[in-house]
């Protein structure tokens, strides 16, 4: 097991590098500087840009810039934002927990309503029941979250008045949790909607498949109940696939929740995100850039052990 | 004595395309306390599906299971609910699967698969299935029981897990134990081996057996009756040694031929000319008439009754004068 699970940590070393590369890459290319989005003073002369351009380093080829932020990297140091002035460190703390409590309430949201659903509708396929929650994993999973994210607000928040269409906390200066609930509910059943489409499939064909296993029927035989045929049997079985579909949820919820966050005002990573590639602040996008890839890459590791443990093969080999 | 098991004209239905076309049909056989009955015929005849109609283990959905009665014990377990059927399964008859692999459960250790039997129905504690789960273990011949009770499925050998399957039917001391080709999957020191083992608890426990199978050499060891099946009906029956010393239905005797014998020195073995026919192709009279040498055209039409000669049973016009023609057992 310890072999299984250093060869997992292994493996996610390359990923890692690998992610950073690209998306420096990608943020160079972009067209404008930093110099052109930050400092756009008109009465700058060409050589104070030009001693800014040296200042930030911006003048040496992109693969010297590249290796000279891993090189602080590898050192703990994330950097300071071209645009605020602060750390990275300290913008991306600000704003991480926000964007950790969007993403794993909808993974755990998601989670809670798609497996029963799923599993259920495997046991009487063909049923009323099924037909009602395909058609909704159909629809759920074919809705782009920023349209959901519009309906939704015009919905509940101006026809229905139920909850408030964006931010954290209301403007009255009180913070409490019921309140922090009641604003993330919308972000997070925005968030949550195409997964959970997707997830009911999933665990649908999952449970279908071990119904039809031998092993079910010699637990029939032995005279074991349904109930206990599908508690037992079924779902341990079941969730080694759903679990692999799981897993893969975590980078589309990263990535849903940069366009979550901006819709409802969510003062999360997305909405940094979004404004750091608006002004090129080149630190700050590798900052968040290393969270979300660790987030990943940790929960990738985190599935491939609860993998491990319901697969005795997987442990064992 | 009233037979163990009695089933009168089973007849089991499979929903394909839409429509319910019968898998078997008109079988009524019975077992004996104490008995072993074989089932024989090729694949597809029908063999499975018998036994699992008895215990409904085949998929709601595509089934339909239609008998004039199944007696166990005197009782009718076909008029049962499914509720109540649960309670006959494992603890009244108990079954034998094919492949071991996949009859296991992958992801639980054999000895939890086998506390399960003992804490369905019996009202004990989890420590109490372990103790009797491991002497169960030991009993089917499993070397360092306490060892293997904590071991996965794929972590035993094949002879092993199929003693893992018979000490799960046995864990509830049924009184009958369906064996559906318990070693079809397995190699052939390892056949001997597990039929040695199925007779060893047989003689222990009394426990009747019915042994589904295509191999005739493990019927002739095994068995004290033979059933005959082809295409989902029963075609012949009677004791082994009555059937192999002198077979009547002319798809016996094709199967008899076919077996290989160290005696004669042959170059090809018997065939049976042709293919038996699909479900939805069934002709309407004998079943067997297109592959048969002494079809007449009455077999194309009509469909032979089971001819009774003392306790022998035939399903052939060629032995409709010898005895009177009689649905009953």
């Amino acid at each position: 097991m310890l072999k299984y699970i250093g060869k997992r940590i292994l493996i996610a070393i390359p990923t890692f590098l690998g992610i950073t590369i690209l998306v420096y890459a990608l943020s160079s290319l972009a067209p404008g500087t930093p110099l052109e989005m930050i400092f756009n003073d008109p009465n700058a002369t060409a050589e104070q840009m030009e001693a800014m351009r040296h200042k930030l380093g911006l003048d040496r080829p992109v693969y010297i810039q590249y290796l000279n932020w891993l090189w602080q990297l590898v050192q703990g140091n994330l950097g300071t934002s071209y645009r605020t002035g602060h750390s990275v460190w300290a913008d991306i703390s600000e704003r991480i927990g926000p964007t950790l409590l969007l993403t794993f309430s909808s993974l755990a949201f998601s989670v809670i309503i798609a497996l029963p659903l799923g599993a259920m509708s495997a046991y009487k396929p063909y049923s009323a029941w099924d037909y009602i929650s395909s058609a909704v994993s159909f629809i759920g999973a074919a809705i782009p979250n920023f349209f959901a994210g519009l309906v939704f607000v015009y919905l509940f928040s101006v026809l229905i008045k139920a909850f408030p269409s964006g931010g954290m906390y209301d403007t009255s200066g009180t913070r409490s949790v019921p309140m922090l609930l009641h604003h993330l509910f919308l972000p997070m059943l925005v968030l949550s909607i195409q997964q959970i489409g997707s997830l009911i499939r999933q665990t649908r064909g999952a449970v279908l498949d071990v119904l039809q296993e031998d092993y079910v029927r010699t637990a029939r035989a032995k005279g074991a109940r349904e109930r206990v045929v599908m508690t037992a049997h079924v779902l341990q079985n079941a969730m080694i696939p759903v679990i692999t579909r799981i897993g893969m949820m975590i980078p589309f919820l990263v990535g849903g929740a940069v366009v979550t966050e901006q819709i409802f005002a969510w003062p999360g990573l997305g909405s940094l995100m979004v404004l750091s590639i608006n002004s090129r602040d080149y630190p700050v996008i590798m900052g968040i850039t290393v969270f979300i890839a660790a987030a990943v890459l940790i929960g990738n590791i985190i599935v491939d052990l609860i993998y491990g443990l319901l697969d005795p093969k997987i442990r064992y080999s | 004595m009233e037979p163990l098991l009695q089933v009168k004209n089973l007849k089991t239905c499979f929903k394909i395309n839409k429509k319910w076309v019968p898998a078997v049909e008109e079988v009524s056989f019975h077992v004996a306390q104490g008995e072993t009955l074989g089932i024989v015929g090729e694949s597809g005849c029908g063999k499975s599906v018998t036994s699992m109609s008895i215990l409904r283990l085949l998929p709601k959905a595509t089934t339909q299971i239609e008998a004039d009665s199944i007696l166990f014990q005197g009782k009718d377990i076909s008029r049962l609910t499914d509720r109540e059927i649960t309670e006959v399964r494992g603890k009244e008859i108990g079954m034998i699967f094919q492949d071991s692999m996949t009859s296991l459960n992958p992801v639980k250790t054999v000895g939890k698969q086998l506390d399960e039997a003992f804490l369905i129905h019996q009202m004990c504690s989890s420590q109490q299935a372990k103790e009797e789960s491991i002497g169960m273990l030991k009993k089917v011949g499993i070397p360092s029981p306490e060892k293997r009770y904590g071991e996965y499925p794929h972590q035993l050998s094949g002879g092993m897990r199929q003693r893992v399957m018979i000490a799960m039917a046995l864990a509830q001391s049924p009184s009958l134990i369906i064996a559906d080709e318990p070693t079809t999957a397995l190699d052939v020191t390892i056949q001997a081996q597990i039929m040695e083992l199925l007779k060893e608890m047989k003689e222990k426990t009394g426990v009747s057996i019915m042994l589904i199978t295509h191999d005739m050499g493990v019927v002739a060891d095994m068995a004290d009756k033979i059933m005959v099946m082809y295409a989902g009906m029963v075609i012949e029956y009677g004791t082994t040694r009555e059937i192999f010393k002198s077979p009547w239905h002319p798809y016996t005797q094709g199967l008899l031929a076919s077996i290989p014998r160290k005696d004669r020195d042959i170059d090809r073995l018997h065939t049976i000319e042709g293919t038996v026919p699909t479900l939805s192709t069934m002709p309407p009279g004998c079943r067997f008439c297109d592959r048969c040498e002494h079809a007449t055209d009455r077999c194309r039409k009509e469909r032979p009754k089971m001819y009774v000669h003392g306790d022998r049973r035939i399903g052939c016009f060629l032995y409709e004068e010898k005895g009177g023609g009689s649905d009953e057992n």
